[in-house]
């Protein structure tokens, strides 16, 4: 054991899970940029919801005041956690589900590897869950030889893509309807082979390939979307049907969850169905969702388990600014409305936590020093937090990691030395007239030389004017 | 390790303690969002069509006809235990869950069912497991889910509709049939739920 402080807040371990990328995010976003297709599909499709998702939100007179109670029940749940998940243990005993607690990725994944080997089953159906991604739970399973059948269409779409989520709502937002059929003509079995790139054909082909294995999948992994603590009443937000399936079909059901998606009372869920739909696929309700509370004798699994994740959560919840990071519902509202994740998706995040929301949570899960570069993966323009049902203010949080964030020595050099020349009048007024000599030096944009280069590494240097504002007025 | 579950438990607890530490006051929570409307069927009826599901208004009498013509002559469906019997036409085979196995329950054209509550604003039908709506498992496994709803049962708004549900029941809320936004976030119609909804909306 690695722990050195028993109890004490914990940034989620390295080595396990999926919330460190394998380069920096200038590196991977580079690689993303050249890429036009990805760029055209991401264009089109953050522009269908954006449209989609105004016109529902402005259905909703009361939108604001939704958004003010959906941040407040949240500040509520942060400030009184521990209470809140006791009592939500209570209830979900109380109704004949089993209550677990992970106190890191490693702890979930064999909590929930041991129960799967307890059923004797050697496969599990889940629901996209990006608690379970977060943990890197199918790795975990297939390393103990337990299949782990995703059975979200987009997450069915990534795994026989083999490839990596790349959105929160839609992980395979990064494809198009052909590039979805190609996938499924090479790696799903007993395929027709005229399937033709209709949405319609995929969704019915993906119908078809899953529903023997529903029905004869004894286990289901699912996550939360919330938990209420007063009923111990959990509830799964969705819209195909898969995961209905998961919550309905098998004996046994392991519920994963991040400790805060709970909500203290039945009343709060009135606020977060009508925020999260609206915000994340742009539907006033999404088609289907679930709430069960415990076991219900003679409908649906008779064994249901709980498996409460801190993963690095303490420690979010440890920064007094930086807590409101757990607000997050998850809806991805910020990654659709974000020019940079526009452009580059949401790979180049290395997280499973991408956008805006990933640059935030992922470097104060993990500790800033192992995500430094997510803090700067943003231009700061604030559409992140004008869309956040839960008014998370995400521009204030990335400026707050900023600032933990390790600095080039170079950095503070230059703004010590710009802060002297700027005390000093006329310090100031011969930098001025000797930035007009780099007229000279280059074109603009070749950017500063050494150490000074990494700053301008991602941005242009503005051309400086042939005659300064002191000479101009000197001359009038 | 001997006691892991509750050391476990007890690590996840004392961490976040520590981080919240001193502050549990609780936090008021403004409400001021509406918590009242209208009862407008006819605007459930454009909810509900919006997302596809095909509604019916009729009198609770010619419920077995409205059945008949949607479903063809001597197709099966699955009921729940206390179904309206007079819901059910003659033209069709009846199957009352009375534990039916998942293969026959997936075999059946269709279901017919109740429902809960349904909500106005969202076009959404709400099923809590009664015994005139059965379990989860029927609805779900069919290609084809009626869903027969009295104006009684009808609010406006999500607040609403939580209020009249017990949280103890197995709930499942419906807005129109399973669909998927995940190819180039559009909604498609047709996953893994029923592909085809029908609601009767009685007076």
């Amino acid at each position: 054991m690695t722990r050195t402080f028993l109890g004490m807040p914990a940034t989620a371990p390295q080595g396990v899970g999926q919330l460190r990328g394998e380069q920096s995010f200038p590196a991977a976003a580079r690689q993303a940029l050249a890429d036009a297709q990805l760029r055209r599909n991401l264009g089109h499709a953050t522009a269908t919801i954006r449209a989609k998702s105004g016109a529902v939100i402005a259905e909703a007179p009361d939108w604001e005041e939704l958004r003010a109670a959906g941040a407040a029940i949240k500040t509520d749940v942060l400030a009184r956690l521990p209470e809140l998940l006791e009592q939500l243990e209570a209830r979900v005993t109380a109704a004949g589900g089993v209550v677990h607690w992970a106190a890191d990725a490693n702890e979930a994944n064999r909590i929930v590897t041991d129960l799967v080997r307890a059923t004797g089953s050697d496969r599990v159906i889940k629901v996209k869950s990006m608690a379970t991604q977060e943990i890197g739970l199918n790795e975990a399973l297939d390393a103990a030889g337990i299949i782990a059948v995703e059975t979200d269409l987009a997450e069915l779409i990534v795994q026989l893509g083999d490839d990596r989520p790349s959105h929160i709502l839609v992980p395979a937002i990064h494809r198009n309807r052909a590039e979805i059929r190609e996938i499924f003509l090479r790696a799903m079995p007993d395929v027709d082979p005229a399937l033709t790139d209709e949405p319609a054909a995929l969704a019915a082909a993906a119908r078809r390939f899953l529903r023997q294995t529903f029905l004869t999948t004894p286990v289901a992994v699912s996550g939360a979307n919330f938990a209420v603590a007063e009923t111990g009443t959990l509830a799964v937000v969705e819209s195909e049907g898969n995961g209905r399936m998961c919550l309905t079909l098998p004996e046994t059901l392991i519920t994963v969850m991040g400790v805060e998606k709970v909500v203290p009372t039945w009343r709060d869920l009135e606020v977060f169905l009508q925020l999260l739909p609206r915000a994340s696929t742009g539907e006033r309700m999404n088609p289907y969702t679930s709430m069960w509370t415990g076991v219900t004798p003679g409908d649906g699994p008779q064994a249901f388990h709980l498996v409460l994740l801190d993963n690095g959560r303490s420690a979010v919840l440890a920064d007094e600014v930086g807590r409101q990071a757990l607000h997050c519902i998850r809806c991805s509202a910020c990654l659709n409305v974000c020019p940079v994740y526009e452009r580059v998706g949401g790979h180049a995040y290395g997280s499973v936590y991408p956008g805006p929301i990933g640059a935030v949570l992922s470097p104060q899960l993990t500790g800033v020093a192992d995500n430094a570069s997510l803090p700067y993966a943003s231009s700061l323009c604030g559409a992140c937090y004008d869309a956040c049902p839960v008014k998370i203010n995400i521009p204030e949080l990335l400026v707050h990691l900023r600032d933990q964030a390790p600095h080039p020595r170079a950095e503070s050099a230059a703004m010590a030395a710009a802060a002297y020349t700027m005390d000093h009048p006329a310090l100031y007024a011969a930098a001025q007239r000797a930035t007009r000599l780099s007229r000279w030096a280059g074109r603009r944009g070749r950017g500063l030389p050494p150490p000074l280069s990494g700053w301008t590494a991602g941005r242009d240097l503005p051309e400086p004017p042939a005659e300064t504002f002191r000479e101009w007025w000197a001359k009038r | 390790m001997v006691g892991e579950a509750v050391s476990g438990r007890e690590e996840v607890l004392s961490r976040l303690r520590a981080a919240v530490a001193g502050g549990s006051a609780p936090v008021p929570v403004p409400r001021a969002y509406r918590r009242e409307g209208p009862i407008d069927l006819d605007l459930l009826v454009q909810r509900l069509t919006d997302y596809r599901a095909r509604v019916h208004r009729v009198p609770e009498a010619d419920v077995a006809d409205t059945i008949a013509g949607i479903l063809p002559t001597s197709a099966t469906v699955v009921v729940p235990p206390q179904l309206p019997p007079a819901w059910l036409p003659a033209t069709v085979t009846a199957r009352t869950d009375d534990g039916l196995d998942n293969a026959r329950i997936a075999a059946a054209d269709g279901v017919v069912t109740a429902a809960a509550v349904a909500v106005v604003e969202t076009g959404t039908v709400v099923l809590d497991g009664s015994p005139d709506q059965g379990r989860r498992v029927l609805s779900l496994l069919p290609d084809l889910h009626i869903c027969v709803v009295r104006a009684a049962q009808v609010v406006a708004g999500v607040p609403q509709a939580l209020a009249r549900l017990a949280p103890h029941r197995p709930l499942t809320w419906i807005s129109g049939p399973s669909a998927t936004s995940d190819i180039e976030l559009n909604r498609v119609e047709g996953v893994h739920g029923p592909r085809t909804l029908h609601v009767i909306l009685l007076p």
